[in-house]
């Protein structure tokens, strides 16, 4: 180092920013609840600056910033070509979770991002996708699912299977025809059925043997509860998929989420920076021992 | 006339009274000016402002869960070792805010002070603290990610280093490659010998504040340079404790220090993850993260946010957090570490083992400090030793 000269006053370091700490002020713009404890809620930057310049990928999330409330990690869950307004998926399990899903119209929340690793969806151009999505995993997979609609010709066969506790559980109902006019095959499954309920009850990684599967060219993006992801691919794996081919989203307590905070790590991995998408030859091994 | 113009590289002899000049003149340069002092029975770092607060005369018998401090009349200014304080106190401190937040009727502003922190410099680093800088240098400045309070800190530091001439029974630099001698990464570095101290410039800072000390002159500190035959013997002082390290003796009267095979130990840990080895130490780990708080490379944080009463003013405020601690892997769903065989092993796994991935470098320097303050004397070295003695078929 050399010896500091006079001392000067740069602006606050977390105004900068190139700072990990960062916060974008936003607004609610719009609401929906999608069930009794989610809501998708879209928010618009304050400043013409972040409308402009925020870029995102499917399958990264941002962090949630409520000041003197708390912060969470959240997917987002909207079209990566329209960056000027932000959706998440959100639902309400603790205290800040809770208080992101009582946020109305109009209404200030901070964000930081967006971070870590997307969908591969570049290299997965020409093949087939299968679409996994436990409870509101769907989040995470909501914007490789616009991705894909609007670069349909991009991708072979698609396949969305999502599953949830109820059917009233099941989210982003109103969106299901768009997906379908899209040519998406969407498959739901419930663990408990209700009356008026048509549909098949279980577990996703059942609905895998509804598809008519050619393992070559097939590659499977999913995100729900571990021992749900674990069972899709080792389901995937045995109708002969690669698991090189098979990605998970993983969820750990972040603090951070840009490898300074350690909370998230898993094995040799930072799931906020290594992930939280990583190819299943890569975590499944980890995910494998208990407790790690 | 003593030459005035040194460079990074130069050896100088500086008297007694020469490191009140150094601690004066960094004084004066506006850094506060920290290093080793007793306090509550231990030597930590602490505000120093006369030479005379240095434990010159004191050492520190350390090993598994003790340490002890005693006087020896032998014992020079700096021939203990490290206590349970590093630079990770005040580079990484153990709470700090992070932002301040102010709400109007328009919303919620940032107001953050920018308020630089004040230049710091730090007598007494070894080796092993030396090689805790450089590794948390690649956690908070060498990612994607730059932490801004950090690297702040981290520009306004001087480091006014120590070789070792002495180690605990809880020391293994020699095992880590990071010490005894103290390098690269110091301003000044001290080597103490016949009651003066050979001094060796590291850094253009530290040439320019040798070189001010050098023009203050004669007849209280000649500062005189070095001849190569001088260099070589003062070179030789903390590799003759090296040697000794390696070849597992010592001086009579003083303790073996502990050793650690680091030989293919990434995958020797990563193919163990479920030895039984690990219930066996956490039936004997209280889980007091004791361990994790005096480790000098340990970075794991965790951030509150609070707010006043009012409620119009709030703050975000980064701790230091614990894998030892339930929290650290609490998730909606359940924790995923909930045993403390699991919070164990993470730590040493991560520290010896998921380190090398991540940054490169092992996660540990040796230091000790893990096995003298765990209070029932848990030693990394031996529980390596116990996997690799019978690694799981
Ligand atoms: C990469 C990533 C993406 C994510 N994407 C989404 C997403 O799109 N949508 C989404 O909804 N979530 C998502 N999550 C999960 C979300 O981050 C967590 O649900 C959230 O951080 C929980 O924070 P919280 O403060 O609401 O809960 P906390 O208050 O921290 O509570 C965590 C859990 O502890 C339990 N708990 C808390 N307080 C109590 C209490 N008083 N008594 C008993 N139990 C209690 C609750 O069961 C709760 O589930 C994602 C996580 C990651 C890592
Ligand atoms: S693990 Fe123990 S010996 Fe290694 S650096 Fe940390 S405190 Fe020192
Ligand atoms: S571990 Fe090595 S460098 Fe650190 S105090 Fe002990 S002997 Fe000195
Ligand atoms: S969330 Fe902090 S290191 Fe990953």
């Amino acid at each position: 180092m050399t010896l500091p000269a006079p001392l000067s006053y740069p602006p606050p370091e977390s105004l900068d920013p190139g700072s990990p700490w960062h916060a974008r002020p936003a607004r609610i713009d719009r609401v929906r609840d999608e069930s009794a404890d989610v809501r998708t809620m879209v928010l618009v930057f304050e400043q013409a600056r972040d409308r402009r310049d925020y870029r995102f990928l499917p399958g990264q999330f941002n962090m949630l910033l409520l000041p003197g409330i708390g912060e969470a990690a959240i997917s987002i869950a909207s079209d990566p070509e329209h960056c000027s307004a932000v959706a998440h998926t959100v639902r309400a399990v603790g205290s800040v979770t809770h208080a992101l899903a009582r946020l109305e119209v109009g209404d200030q929340l901070f964000v930081r991002g967006p971070f870590g690793r997307p969908w591969p969806l570049e290299e997965l151009r020409e093949r087939d996708l299968i679409i996994a999505a436990g409870g509101v995993g769907l989040a995470s997979v909501q914007a490789a699912i616009c991705h894909c609609m609007t670069h349909r010709g991009d991708y072979g066969r698609i396949a969305v299977l999502h599953g949830a506790k109820t059917p009233a559980d099941l989210l982003c109902r109103s969106d299901y025809g768009r997906w379908r006019d899209h040519g998406i095959d969407l498959h739901l499954i419930v663990d408990h059925a209700a009356p008026g309920w048509q549909g098949p009850v279980g577990f996703v990684p059942q609905l895998l043997d509804r598809l008519e599967i050619v393992p070559s060219e097939t590659s499977l993006i999913c995100c729900g509860p571990e021992p749900m992801m674990e069972a899709v691919a080792r389901r995937s794996i045995a109708a002969g998929i690669d698991p090189d081919q098979i990605f998970v989203s993983i969820e750990r307590l972040m603090a951070c989420a840009s490898g300074l905070c350690g909370l998230c790590q898993l094995g040799p991995f930072f799931i906020c920076k290594d992930g939280p998408v990583l190819s299943y030859d890569r975590i499944g091994p980890w995910l494998a021992v208990p407790h790690l | 006339m003593p030459d005035s113009s040194s460079i990074p590289g130069d050896w100088r002899w500086l008297d007694a009274d020469g490191l009140q000049i150094l601690i004066d003149l960094l004084r004066g340069r506006g850094f506060r000016v920290v290093g080793p002092r007793i306090a509550d029975g231990a030597i930590v770092i602490g505000d120093i402002d006369s030479a005379a607060q240095l434990p010159t005369g004191w050492l520190d018998d350390q090993d598994g869960g003790s340490y002890r401090l005693r006087q020896d009349k032998a014992a020079g200014t700096f021939d203990h070792v490290v206590g349970p304080h590093s630079l990770k106190n005040f580079l990484f401190p153990a709470r700090e805010t992070l932002q301040h937040w102010t709400r109007d009727d328009r919303g919620w502003h940032d107001t953050t002070p920018a308020e630089p922190p004040r230049p710091l410099a730090v007598i007494g680093v070894r080796g092993c603290d030396l090689a805790a800088l450089a590794i948390q240098d690649r956690v908070f400045l060498g990612g994607d990610h730059v932490d801004p309070a950090y690297k702040a800190r981290r520009e306004r530091l001087f480091l006014l280093a120590v070789n070792c001439r002495r180690a605990a029974a809880t020391c293994f630099c020699h095992s880590m490659g990071c010490g005894p001698a103290a390098g690269p990464g110091f301003d000044l570095a001290l080597t103490e010998t016949d009651g003066r101290f050979a001094v060796e410039t590291g850094s253009e800072a530290g040439a320019a504040l040798l070189a001010e000390l050098a023009a203050r002159g004669s007849p209280v500190t000649p500062a005189e340079i070095l001849d190569e035959a001088a260099i070589e013997q003062v070179r030789d002082i903390p590799r003759r404790l090296g040697r000794e390290m390696h070849a597992r003796r010592a001086e009579p009267g003083r303790p073996v220090p502990r050793s650690l095979d680091t030989d293919g130990i990434r995958d020797l840990l990563f193919s163990n993850l479920e030895h039984p080895r690990w219930q066996q130490v956490a039936d004997r780990c209280l889980s007091c993260a004791n361990c994790t708080l005096v480790c000098p490379t340990c970075f794991c944080s965790s951030v509150s946010d609070v707010a006043d009463l009012s409620g119009d003013h709030a703050s975000r405020e980064r701790q230091w957090a614990s894998c030892f601690t339930l929290e650290h892997s609490q998730m909606h769903g359940g924790n995923a570490r909930p045993t403390v065989a699991s919070r164990y092993r993470q730590w040493l796994t991560h520290k010896l083992a998921g380190w090398i991935d991540q940054f490169g470098s092992s996660g540990c320097t040796g230091c000790g400090r893990c096995i003298t303050w765990c209070p029932v004397g848990i030693d990394l070295t031996a529980e390596v030793a116990a996997i690799r003695e019978a690694p799981t078929p």
